[in-house]
């Protein structure tokens, strides 16, 4: 790498003390009186500090300044136009002084925010003289309106947490990935212990890696994000990958609207998504685990550290975990408000201090993940039905669910529904009978969105269906990560189907000509329609957006970035009904 | 690689078979068959970076369509490069890029919007890139409402050749753009001027200063246009050298992107040290 070159700006004596506390005292850079400038090897052993270094810098100033981010590239060794490429890829990020000191609050205005009234809190916000900024979803849903805020030198915050957690299921003998939830304490490593904890693990290290990918295999457990994989088959092959280095990674950047289980396990159960992944450090032989958190879930960001802390503490993490010869640690990378960073191969770039824009696959994962090195990238759901299925072995596991949908399924119901929340249900489950556990539709069901945003919608006469990934396939909609999110017949949904058609347009990462511009020409076209609908060149032009992006973007949010707007079209959503 | 490590690979497009050697991709087979497929942000000196997705075919069998800039050859499928989904996905990107850039110097994509017919009266006031043209030396400019964010700027100012990094990609979505940090003027970044960006840029977003006042002067005459090659006269590296001229007047170097020593890039005196050409005819002063 050549020698780089900086501006003048200089950084000052906070953000020099907040980068050299991510780097240790003194800066990496120097050894004795030289400044060491490193080769390729040094800049990809430290690139990917930059991810939290921006954060320390945001949070220390109030915003990424010239000289801060000078000093940043500098000590990581990266070049500064593109550190600047990265900071101004994030929304938590700014790149120009605020012209307003004091927080920022961070207001979601995505459906079940929406209907929640998040448009009310906002104009109250703003009348008592707040800085607001509209976000896409804060993964909140079960407590809309949702509101994030940052502010200079403090943590951010989310003012629902001091509340307590909202748990409609609590703990009960027919949970079993909500079993922990309000039972244990999640700060408490022998609380967890006392409850089933590192049980899985023992019997992991016992029966050896082969029997645990049998298993798995058998469990017909498949992917919970929303793609379905099967979990066997992806840590078998990283299993029989023969680099020297591997990787496990849990994707806990949910940022699908509507979903909010992943941070609810964590922030209740951290060490369960903990333990399961050593369990897939020492089946498929990685020593490095990582955790890619969305940077809008503080609490749940607090509880995992301490929970990793004590884990390691314990000799849970570390080398010779649980006195076995298998060496595993995990450390935390905060996301920093892109939608984009959920797609497994953009959070691998998001963590190596890249932007966050996803690759193209083949290579897989599994092959060529983080760093290029073979990984397992799982959600934190994915993971702890792991570890039912080595407690209760595959027999009980797949006593609950369909042949081809085993095990049970979390949803997350937010809308127009009595209890939002998030429910544990076999597979197989009615939808209509979910709608009944969260408190029943209030007022007159009119379309429940199924699986987020890059979802699809769904008329009454789905109450009927089965809530399994077979069931769902034949009539062609979607489960997606579990987001159901119900809309009354109050609700304009012309408003939700162009805020939807908005959060495509604001979270494409700008790489692909079929996104970056499909997005923004399917929203244009969606505020010009009027109140009949769209007439037939406006549909053939949404038809032929729609096409294109589905056809050739690069990734799953091009594919999908007009699944729902499509349904909403074919229900007539969009003709107001004006009897 | 030695001779009896190389392995082959049959591969069908559009139903004809074509057998190539292992690690090739579908561009170069489909080439190999004759087949034309339109490439952007695709260039033999480049990394293949994917992002136009102009190039795209349809594999048997597999749901979305793929890449054939740098999608590999696997024994046995079969790849169609002019299908309907193929057609319809290209008219889409040209209609796309047509609609928010101004394209008005890139040949080859006004000869394609042409054959795809795109229609662009069907978008209503769309959002444009507007920017405004960025002038802050005398070498060349950026005219950022051409770019249609092809990337092979910033891969020629990275590892692809100058290793200068002044450029990357920053923004999101719609508003991506390229840029150096905070938007600082070139001669404030770690930029080098060796136009190696100006050399593979598609839509002539990135021109010579020289080109750009006879475009903005009306003096613009392609038909007095003409092309010499010959060896650049700084150092003994010996760069192969193309001087793109009007009626004499130097307005752009360029060096062929398949030639051996250069591989199409130059450094800032090949590229731009031509201004003693022009210079006046140094006469000795006559001794009286």
């Amino acid at each position: 790498m050549a020698d780089l070159q900086f501006s003048d700006a200089r950084a000052d004596d906070e953000e020099i003390g907040a980068i050299d506390s991510l780097v240790g005292e003194p800066a990496v850079m120097r050894q004795g009186e030289r400044l060491v400038r490193g080769g390729l090897s040094r800049r990809r052993a430290s690139r990917h500090l930059l991810l939290p270094g921006l954060h320390l810098l945001q949070n220390s100033k109030g915003w990424i300044s010239p000289g801060g981010l000078n000093y940043l590239a500098e000590v990581l060794q990266v070049p500064p136009a593109e550190a600047y490429g990265v900071a101004s890829f994030y929304d938590l990020f700014e790149t120009e002084e605020p012209s307003q000191p004091g927080p920022r609050h961070r207001v979601c205005v995505d459906p079940s925010c929406a209907v929640a009234g998040s448009a009310e809190l906002i104009l109250e916000l703003r009348e008592a003289g707040c800085q607001v900024h509209e976000s896409p979803c804060l993964g909140q849903c079960d407590r809309a309106p949702a509101m994030f805020i940052q502010e200079l030198g403090k943590p951010d915050n989310v003012p629902a947490d001091a509340d307590g957690l909202v748990h409609r299921q609590q703990g009960s003998p027919a949970l079993r990935l909500l079993k922990r939830f309000g039972v244990t304490d999640p700060s408490d490593l022998d609380s967890y212990r006392s409850h089933g904890g590192y049980n899985a693990l023992n019997l992991a290290l016992d029966m050896g890696p082969e029997a645990v990918l049998d298993q798995l295999t058998a469990s017909g457990l498949s992917g919970r994000g929303g793609a379905g994989f099967p979990t066997g088959r992806k840590w078998r092959s990283v299993a029989a990958a023969t680099s020297e280095s591997k990787h496990i990674v849990a994707n806990a950047d949910e940022s699908e609207p509507g979903t909010f289980k992943d941070r609810l396990i964590l922030e209740n159960d951290p060490f369960a998504v903990i333990e399961a992944m050593t369990i897939a450090g020492v089946t498929t032989g990685s020593r490095h685990g990582w955790v890619y958190i969305r940077g809008e879930y503080p609490l749940a960001t607090e509880r995992l550290t301490r929970a990793i802390e004590s884990a390691r503490a314990s000799g849970l993490l570390g080398t010779n975990i649980a006195g076995s010869n298998h060496s595993f640690d995990i450390e935390i990378r905060r996301g920093a408000g892109a939608y984009i960073c959920g797609e497994e191969t953009a959070l691998f770039n998001s963590i190596e201090g890249r932007r966050g824009e996803p690759r193209n696959k083949p290579p897989f994962p599994t092959t060529s993940g983080l760093f290029g090195e073979p990984t397992v990238i799982n959600n934190p759901e994915t993971l702890i039905n792991v570890l039912e299925i080595l407690d209760r072995g595959v027999d009980e596991y797949r006593a609950l669910g369909t042949d081809l949908s085993p095990g049970t399924k979390l949803f997350c119901v937010s809308g127009h529904v009595g209890s939002p929340g998030l429910y544990e249900t076999p597979f197989g489950t009615p939808l209509g009978q979910l709608l009944e556990m969260a408190g029943g539709v209030t007022g007159s069901l009119q379309s429940i969105l199924m699986g987020g945003a890059a979802g699809r919608f769904v008329g009454p006469e789905m109450l009927d269906l089965p809530l399994t990934l077979e069931d769902a396939a034949a009539r062609d909609t979607t489960l997606g990560s579990g987001a159901i999110t119900v809309f009354s017949t109050e609700v304009d949904m012309g408003n939700i189907v162009r805020r939807l058609a908005k959060f495509f347009r604001d979270e494409s990462c700008g790489q692909c000509v079929p996104c970056r511009i499909g997005t923004t020409r399917q929203h244009e076209v969606l505020l010009q329609i009027t109140d009949k609908g769209p007439d037939a060149a406006q549909r053939q032009l949404l038809d032929d957006i729609s096409a294109v992006m589905s056809d050739a973007s690069i990734c799953g949010l091009g594919h999908t970035a007009a699944s729902a707007v499509q349904s909403a079209l074919d229900l007539g959503l969009l003709q107001a009904d004006m009897s | 690689m030695t001779q009896q490590d190389v392995s082959e690979v049959s591969v069908h497009i559009n139903d004809t078979a074509v057998t190539v050697e292992q690690g090739t991709t579908l561009l170069q087979a489909a080439r190999l068959a004759g087949v034309e497929i339109p490439t952007l942000c695709w260039a033999e000196n480049l990394t293949p970076v994917n992002a136009c997705r102009l190039c795209v075919v349809e594999q048997e069998g597999t749901r979305a369509l793929i890449p054939s800039c740098s999608r590999l050859c696997e024994d046995g499928i079969r790849v169609e490069t002019d299908s309907d989904r193929v057609r319809h996905s290209r008219r889409m990107i040209l209609e796309f890029l047509a609609s928010t850039n101004d394209l008005s110097q890139s040949a080859e994509l006004q000869e394609w919007a042409e054959s795809y017919q795109i229609d662009l009266d069907r978008y209503i006031s769309p959002e444009k890139n507007n920017d405004e043209v960025k002038i802050e030396d005398d070498l060349f400019v950026r005219a950022y409402d051409r770019c249609v964010l092809c990337y092979k700027c910033v891969e020629a100012c990275g590892d692809d050749a100058q290793h200068s990094f002044a450029i990357a990609i920053a923004g999101r979505g719609f508003d991506a753009r390229v840029s150096t940090e905070y938007e600082v003027e070139l001669p404030e970044s770690a930029c080098v001027y060796c136009g190696n960006c100006v050399g593979v840029c598609p839509t002539n977003a990135l021109q010579f200063k020289v080109e750009f006042d006879l475009r903005e002067s009306d003096e613009w005459r392609p038909e007095d246009q003409s092309t010499t090659e010959t060896i650049c006269s700084y150092c003994g590296v010996g760069c192969s050298l193309e001087l793109h001229t009007q009626n004499n007047q130097i307005f752009k170097v360029t060096s062929p992107s398949d030639h051996s020593v250069t591989s199409g890039h130059l450094c800032i005196k090949g590229r731009f040290g031509w201004q003693y050409v022009h210079a006046p005819k140094y006469e000795p002063s006559k001794k009286s």
